[in-house]
This record gives C-alpha cells, sequence and structure tokens, in this order.
C-alpha cells in the first residue's frame, strides 16, 4: 500500500515541479530522490510498518513476494533513471512529464502485485499501460515514434477489450470478482463453468499480449523500434516483468482451480515453444542491434514463460531472479545503445577501442543474457529450467528450452565480435564519467546477484 | 587449501595483468604466476595430507550447492598437466609479440584457472560453472588473436560447445532432483537411481556435451578449423588441455553415475570413437597445413581414450587416465614445434618448407623424438598407454580392436611424412635462409623431451596416480 500511495503522490509533485523548478537537469535529481523514498517506504512495508492503513475490502493483499517484487521494480528503475537519466532529458524540452510517467507506471506495478479482485487486475494493467502510449510517442517529430505509439494503442486498447470481455464471462461464470472461487466438486467439470473457461482463455489471451508471448507478440518489435530507446528500455524491462507478476498470480489461483476441465500446461507448452520459436529465430536475422533487442525480448518473455507452466517454488524464485537478471542486463545494454549513433551491428564495430570501460561493461549484460555463469542470467535461467523438472514432466520442453539458450548465443554474441574484434570508428553521444560509473555498478550488480543469489531470497523470509 | 590456491592463483593474476601495460614486465608476470601455480600442482601431487587438498564451504544453501574442491588421483595428473604445460606455453612463444598483449595473458591465465577449476570441483554445479568459464577467456583468445578467418571459426566452435554445456546442465539438474537429499555433491549424484529410460535419456545429454569437448566424431567439426586459425599458444592450450575436460567429465561424473547405461551404450561409442579415428587419420594423410594435421591427429588420439574408456575393463581405464597426460605433453611439444617453424619460416604448408634440417639441426632431432612418441614407439610414455588401451579394447572386442590398431599404420604414414616434408628434401625458396631454434624454445622441447623418454622408461608414478581414480568407477560397476 506504501507504495501505490507514495508513487502517485510523487508522481503529482513532480507535476508541480515542472513548472516551480526552471533547471532542467533537477528533475531526474527528484525522480531519484522519489523512487529512493519509494524504496525505503516499500522495505518498510516489507518490514511490517504500513504508513497508509486503507481498507480495501480484500481486493489488494500484500504479501512478501509481492512486496520483493515491487522492490525489485523500483529498484531497477532507480537503477534506470541513474544510468539513463541524461538521455530522458534529450527527447523533449519538458521532461518532467515523462518522468512523472515512471511514477504512475510504478503505481500500476503495485497494484499488479497485489491484487486479489479481476477488476483490480484491470486497473492495473490499465494504469500500468496508458502512460506507456504517451512514452512511446514521446519522440513527436519522429515518425516512426508517433507510428509505434498508434500502433501500441490500437492493439493494446483491442487486446485490454478482450480482458473486458473475459473478465465479465468469469463473473457471469463463478459469479464473483474475487479471484479465489469456492468451488463444489461435482458436476460436468467439478464445478468448473464452460463461461469461465472461456473467460479465462480471453483474458489469457489478452495477458500474452501484454508480457508478448507468441503467437500475440506481433505489435512488440514495432513498438519497441519505434519508441525512443531509453523508453524501449523501461517498456521491455518493468512493465513486461510486471505483467508477468500479475499472470503468475492468476495462474496459481485460477488455472489451478480450473486445471480438472483444461489442460493449462499443455497450451502454455505450445505457447512457450512458439514464443522461443519466434523471438530467437527472427532475433537472428536482424541488422539493428535495437530490434534485436525487441525480439530478444520475446525470446526471454518466453524463458520467463516456464515459470507460468510449472507453478511451483523454483518457478516463484526464478521469476524474481529472472526479473532482476533481465531487468539489469537490458537497461544495461539500451543504455549503451542510447549512447551509439548507428545501431546496427556495424555501429559497434570497434567500440573496446574507443570506449572500453562501455564496451567491458555491455559484454557483461549480454553474457547474462545469453545466460553465462557467474552472471545473474545463468541462475535464473536455471531456476527456470529447475521449475519445469520439478514438475516431473514435460523434460523434451527443457530441452527445447535449453536449445533455444544456445541460439540465443549467437545474436548476443555477434555485439561482442563488433566491439572487441573489428574494426571500425563507432559515433557515440557524449559518454560521461559518472554513465561509466552506473554501467559498471549494473554489471557489478549482475555478478554479484550470479553468485549469492541469496542477497534477494533471503528478503523472502524477513 | 592447495586446490582453492590452484584456482585463486591464476585468477588473481589474470586479473591483475590486464592492468599491467608494459609488454615485457606482463609477459614475465605471467610466466611467474604460471611457475608459482605449477608449484603450487606439484605440491598438490606429492601431498598425502587430504586436509590439505580439500576445501569445503557453504555457497547458495537454497540450491544445495557447496564449494567443494579436492584432488583425487586424476585430478592429480590433469591439475598437473594443466598446471605444467602453460609454463611451456609461455616461455616456448616468449619471443613472440602480440598486440594488446596485457589481455593476452591475462586471458590465458583465467582460462586456465577455470580448466583447474573443472580439474578439482567435486561439487557438479560448481564443475559446470567452472566448464562454462574456461569458454569465455578461450573465446576471446581465439577470436582476437590468430588467422583471418579465426572469428567465424571461433563462433562455431563456441556455439557447439555452449550447446552441448546446456544439454549437461539439463541432465544435471533432472538428476539433481532424483538425489534422495537434493545435493549437487559427487557423493549423492554417485548413488542417484534413475529408472532405465530416465537413464538412458540423461546419459546421452550429458555424453554430447563431453564428446563435442573431446570431439567425437560426429561432433568433430568445429576442431580442425579452431586450431588451424587460433593463435598457436591458445591452440597449444585448447588441445593440450582443454580437450581433457571432455574425457575428465566422463571419468569423473558419466561414468560412476549411469556405470550401467554405460555398459549398454558403450557399442555404438566405440564404434563411434573407432571410426572417427580411422577417418581423421585419413583425412590427416591428405592435410597440407602442419596445424590441421596435428589437429586430425588430435581428433585420432583422443578417440582412442574415449574408445578405451568405455570397454569396462580395468586396463583400459588405466591406459586412458595415463594416455590423457602423455598426449598433452607430446601434442605440446608438435605445437611448440609448428610455432617456431611458421615463425622462423614464415609458413606452415608443407608444400612451401623443405630440407630444414640442414638448416635447423637441433629443432630435427627433437621434433623426431616427439614423432615416435605421437605414433607410440616403444620407450616413449605413449607406448605405456596405448598398449594398455589396446589391450582393454582387445578385450571388449577383438575385431574393434583389430579396426583401430590399422591407426597406428595410419599414424606412422602421416607422422614420418610430416618429418619428410618440412625437415628433407631440397631446401626451398623460404626454407633456405632459416636459422635454427632460439634458446628458450629448445630448452622447453629439451625437457617434453626427457619427460617423453622417462615416462616411457619409467611409467609407475602416473600408473599409480590412475589406480586411485578407476577403483573408484569399477568399485560402481556391478
Amino acid at each position: 500500500m506504501n507504495e501505490i500511495i507514495f508513487s502517485a503522490i510523487w508522481g503529482v509533485i513532480m507535476m508541480f515541479c515542472s513548472f516551480l523548478v526552471s533547471n532542467k537537469s533537477a528533475y531526474r535529481h527528484i525522480a531519484a530522490i522519489g523512487l529512493l523514498v519509494l524504496l525505503i517506504v516499500n522495505m518498510m512495508e516489507t518490514g511490517g510498518t504500513v504508513i497508509f492503513k486503507v481498507d480495501t475490502m480484500g481486493m489488494l493483499s500484500y504479501s512478501t513476494f509481492g512486496l520483493l517484487f515491487n522492490s525489485i521494480a523500483i529498484g531497477c528503475t532507480l537503477l534506470y533513471v541513474l544510468v539513463s537519466g541524461k538521455d530522458i532529458e534529450r527527447l523533449e524540452k519538458n521532461i518532467a512529464e515523462y518522468l512523472v510517467l515512471l511514477f504512475f507506471v510504478l503505481c500500476g506495478v503495485g497494484i499488479l502485485s497485489a491484487y486479489n479482485n479481476l477488476l483490480m487486475l484491470f486497473i492495473g494493467i490499465e494504469i500500468l499501460t496508458i502512460p506507456l502510449y504517451i512514452l512511446t510517442g514521446s519522440d513527436k517529430h519522429n515518425l516512426k515514434s508517433n507510428e509505434a505509439a498508434l500502433k501500441y494503442f490500437l492493439m493494446g486498447s483491442f487486446s485490454t477489450g478482450l480482458m473486458l470481455m473475459g473478465i465479465a464471462l468469469m463473473y457471469g461464470g463463478t459469479g464473483t470478482f474475487t479471484l479465489e472461487v469456492a468451488r463444489t466438486e461435482t458436476g460436468l467439470y467439478k464445478g468448473v463453468s464452460f463461461l469461465e473457461i472461456v473467460g479465462l482463455l480471453l483474458l489469457m489471451t489478452s495477458m500474452c499480449f501484454k508480457v508478448s508471448a507468441a503467437p500475440f507478440h506481433f505489435w512488440t518489435p514495432d513498438v519497441y523500434d519505434g519508441a525512443p530507446s531509453v523508453v524501449t528500455s523501461f517498456m521491455a524491462t518493468i512493465v513486461k516483468v510486471a505483467g508477468f507478476i500479475a499472470f503468475l498470480k492468476l495462474c496459481y489461483i485460477r488455472m489451478i482451480g480450473t486445471s480438472s476441465a483444461i489442460d493449462w500446461r499443455l497450451l502454455f507448452s505450445i505457447i512457450v515453444v512458439a514464443t522461443l520459436l519466434f523471438g530467437n529465430i527472427t532475433a537472428i536475422f536482424q541488422q539493428s542491434v535495437k530490434r534485436m533487442m525487441a525480439y530478444s525480448s520475446i525470446a526471454h518473455a518466453g524463458f520467463m514463460l516456464f515459470a507460468l507452466f510449472s507453478l511451483n517454488d523454483f518457478a516463484n524464485k526464478g521469476l524474481l531472479l529472472y526479473s532482476v537478471a533481465y531487468c539489469l542486463a537490458t537497461i544495461g545494454v539500451f543504455a549503451v545503445l542510447a549512447k551509439v549513433k548507428d545501431i546496427t551491428y556495424e555501429g559497434y564495430n570497434g567500440l573496446a577501442k574507443t570506449q572500453p570501460v562501455v564496451a567491458a561493461a555491455n559484454t557483461v549484460f549480454l553474457l547474462s543474457l545469453a545466460g553465462i555463469p557467474l552472471t545473474a542470467g545463468f541462475l535464473a535461467k536455471y531456476y527456470m529450467l529447475s521449475a519445469v523438472i520439478a514438475t516431473g514432466t514435460y523434460t523434451w520442453l527443457v530441452v527445447t528450452g535449453v536449445v533455444f539458450a544456445a541460439i540465443s548465443s549467437y545474436y548476443y554474441f555477434r555485439v561482442i565480435q563488433a566491439m572487441y574484434f573489428k574494426t571500425g570508428d563507432p559515433q557515440t553521444e557524449d559518454i560521461s564519467g559518472s554513465f561509466k560509473v552506473g554501467l559498471l555498478a549494473l554489471a557489478a550488480i549482475i555478478i554479484i546477484v550470479g553468485i549469492f543469489p541469496q542477497i534477494i531470497f533471503n528478503w523472502l523470509y524477513f | 587449501m592447495v586446490a582453492l590456491l590452484l584456482i585463486l592463483v591464476p585468477v588473481i593474476g589474470g586479473l591483475l595483468s590486464f592492468f599491467i601495460k608494459n609488454e615485457k614486465s606482463v609477459k614475465g608476470f605471467a610466466v611467474f604466476i604460471s611457475l608459482v601455480t605449477f608449484l603450487i600442482s606439484l605440491m598438490g601431487v606429492f601431498s598425502t595430507d587430504t586436509s590439505m587438498l580439500h576445501f569445503d564451504k557453504a555457497w547458495m544453501p537454497e540450491l544445495g550447492s557447496r564449494i567443494t574442491l579436492g584432488l583425487d588421483g586424476v585430478g592429480k595428473i590433469l591439475t598437473l598437466l594443466t598446471a605444467a604445460s602453460m609454463p611451456v606455453i609461455l616461455i616456448s612463444t616468449y619471443k613472440n609479440t602480440y598486440h594488446n598483449a596485457n589481455r593476452f595473458y591475462g586471458l590465458m591465465l583465467l582460462c586456465q584457472a577455470g580448466m583447474l577449476g573443472v580439474f578439482v570441483s567435486m561439487d557438479i554445479l560448481l564443475f559446470y560453472f567452472f566448464w562454462e568459464l574456461s569458454l569465455i577467456p578461450a573465446y576471446f583468445l581465439c577470436s582476437s588473436w590468430g588467422g583471418e578467418k579465426r572469428i567465424r571459426v571461433t563462433y562455431k566452435f563456441f556455439v557447439y560447445t555452449f550447446l552441448g554445456s546446456l544439454l549437461m546442465l539439463v541432465s544435471v539438474i533432472f538428476i539433481y532432483f532424483k538425489t534422495s537429499d537434493h545435493s549437487f555433491s559427487m557423493q549423492s549424484f554417485y548413488h542417484v537411481k534413475l529408472s532405465a529410460t530416465q537413464s538412458q535419456w540423461m546419459f546421452w545429454l550429458f555424453f554430447v556435451a563431453s564428446a563435442i569437448k573431446m570431439p567425437v566424431f560426429p561432433f568433430h567439426t568445429w576442431q580442425p578449423d579452431t586450431y588451424e586459425q587460433s593463435d598457436t599458444a591458445v591452440t597449444m592450450l585448447l588441445s593440450g588441455v582443454m580437450v581433457k575436460m571432455g574425457v575428465f567429465a566422463v571419468i569423473r561424473w558419466l561414468l560412476p553415475i549411469f556405470p550401467v547405461t554405460a555398459q549398454n551404450n558403450s557399442s555404438i561409442i566405440i564404434g563411434l570413437a573407432v571410426f572417427g579415428m580411422i577417418y581423421a587419420s585419413l583425412i590427416a594423410i591428405r592435410q597440407d597445413d602442419m596445424k590441421r594435421l596435428v589437429a586430425y591427429s588430435s581428433i585420432a588420439h583422443v578417440g582412442l581414450i574415449c574408445a578405451a574408456l568405455f570397454t569396462n575393463q580395468n586396463i583400459g581405464t588405466q591406459g586412458a587416465i595415463i594416455q590423457m597426460f602423455n598426449h598433452g605433453i607430446n601434442i605440446l611439444g608438435l605445437w611448440i614445434v609448428a610455432d617456431a617453424i611458421e615463425q622462423k619460416v614464415g609458413t606452415r604448408k608443407f608444400s612451401e618448407l623443405g630440407g630444414l634440417s640442414q638448416k635447423a639441426p637441433t629443432l630435427a632431432i627433437l621434433f623426431v623424438v616427439l614423432c615416435m612418441a605421437n605414433i607410440a614407439l616403444p620407450l616413449t610414455n605413449a607406448f605405456v598407454g596405448e598398449f594398455l588401451m589396446f589391450n582393454g579394447l582387445f578385450r571388449y572386442n577383438p575385431i574393434v580392436a583389430g579396426m583401430a590398431i590399422t591407426c597406428i599404420i595410419l599414424v606412422v604414414v602421416y607422422t614420418f611424412g610430416m618429418i619428410q616434408k618440412i625437415f628433407y628434401g631440397n631446401t626451398s625458396a623460404l626454407t633456405g635462409t632459416a636459422k635454427d631454434s632460439s634458446f628458450n624454445i629448445n630448452a622447453v622441447l629439451v625437457i617434453l623431451v626427457i619427460v617423453v623418454v622417462v615416462l616411457g622408461v619409467y611409467p609407475q608414478p602416473l600408473i599409480n596416480l590412475a589406480q586411485q581414480s578407476f577403483n573408484l568407477i569399477i568399485t560402481k560397476t556391478p
């Protein structure tokens, strides 16, 4: 609760700042302070101190898991603002409003990690995505950015329609919006009504759209490519992972409850394989690193879907770890991408010569995305594979997963190759010392989490 | 403590090397670190105090993984090989110049650390960590220094091995869930109980990883290209030591975990290995490039080691363990000569070489001795190992052994062909002006030749070390 209210308040404060404070670079400092405050109040709640006691009539309920995820999302946003803050400034003259939107997104994240009611799910998703439509189009004078925003908006509202339809049908089937449903184990499908199944399928379609799982991923490359790199960075990481956390809760309660009527695992296994296939194979053929990263985000969605497939202890921890590993690495890669003027692979040629620190940090990010040991990305993948094996079935799915993980190394290493082994004269924006420090900090966190994952999990038993 | 130091010294040395900008001093520093590592490994080999050799500390309690390091017989042999080959490599290539020398030596030491980690890990997750980690410096080494096509070739090498290791990871996780106490320790893995179908699948997933590393036919296609294209110092590290990782994985994990399945599938694997031996030897005869020839010869030799391991005969296993060490020593010698010739003459092509014995008599003599070891002549170290292995293979199946033995003839054909084309005949335009090899190369080669002969005459110390390890494997087999 702390997080939802504080993020809304700080968002409003930031809005006033936009005309009260004239110094442009002050905005991102205010935003960073705000995120730090958010992180602290959220951790306080993890420790048991709730500042605002609001009776939500059981519509929101906080667990350690949800709060921990909030901390991860806020922490990643903080690092994002610290590393890419200067690039956000370059977007537009009045950037305070864009930073405000980040806080509103975090408010949506807070709801999604705690919802206990389908209406709250809907509201959370909307609060999460509406700021993104604006952010996607923030590069107003770029036609591609406009196109991306419109495309995202149209497709997004369509999927929202499906979600509402699904929720309505589920209400018709069970007579309630709450997630937990009392079921009588009788009747044709042991108390599961046909309407509820259809509703769940629609809801699932819509959620798959939000997390860009195949075959509902078609918007992702265009939108991620069209949006300014800094925005894509935020969209592809925190927002996507929040979608997964919401999806996970839905699966845990509603999908396990209806598993007598429909084999969700089979359905998910098909989605997983399709997502991994489309994401990885298409990523190989990209010429632009930005577009490659868009497809790679689809591929990673495939890996995160393993958690929804298996729904066990490993899946929970794995999804948290995956959030950290994936967000940090992707934020890093996009931060570098925003500095490179030519975003094709050729644009990276010889970067190790001109910017050794940036290239080294970028290598760590890419290694983590590829899942090499000693980075967080390896353990994240490890947990996901373990989760599937722990279910005791579908071992072929794990083998498919690792084959695609090996394929993914192909396109990540292409960037490393360009940076280290090709010669060229890469054009970059000004790279400040603080940017390098930020990148190194990101890389250091990735490696530390890769060796001692306990530092995240210990919070679960707080 | 010894096991931990074996990893830490090269890691720290490697990281420090990155910051030494002066080429001379970084070379000296790397040689110094490699000698220190070598001394530590000698301590490990001669120490009998088990508390000195072992190290155990909790790590990732969530998963039940511990940092368990230790040295047993085969571990001792291979750490000694790894630690000894590094100074040999660095000293023999001391006169070569590398651009970005600090990076080169740093990566070499890190790669060594990764491989030493593989050989001392007694926890399979840790083993997997090091297994992958040694690949990353190797990737950078092969891509940054070497021939023109190196980047594409290294790519192939990397994706191949990475896929193999991930398949192994699946197998590891699967077995982990079947262990009684959910731990990655060697003991739990050795005592795991799997159904026949499960162990069949997991066996093959695991085997593919080591088969790619070794490499065994048909997974060998990355190897000749990578050896040819990468810098010779790196090739030495890859073929002398990294290849042994694949064999080591079989001895340390595959055979003890799946004793019955290994026996059931032995005919397929031995068939592939023996076919690969003949195939590689035939191709070696046709090669014009010295590095490619040695690469194919290496496939043939490692194929024999692999075949002998799966015979399930004490004598074959013992021979394989000994031969791992010997093959490492011999192939290092061959690569050093190849590098010396390339540096002196500027080519590795047989068609452009010839008559070098008139110009470089010392090199010629030392090279011929190493070639004798390559064809496993009696009184050289390789004879002992190959004799034991063929013996084991013969007990397994005389027909297969007969096919494998034809390789001895093929080895003689291409090895003697190589000697003739390089050192005898008329001097070519390029070799006419060549000089004899430098002092450091001669010194290193003399040491290697002494090792070759000593172990050929008195192999007992190695056999004793090997004994410890194969007891472990044999007691597991019903």
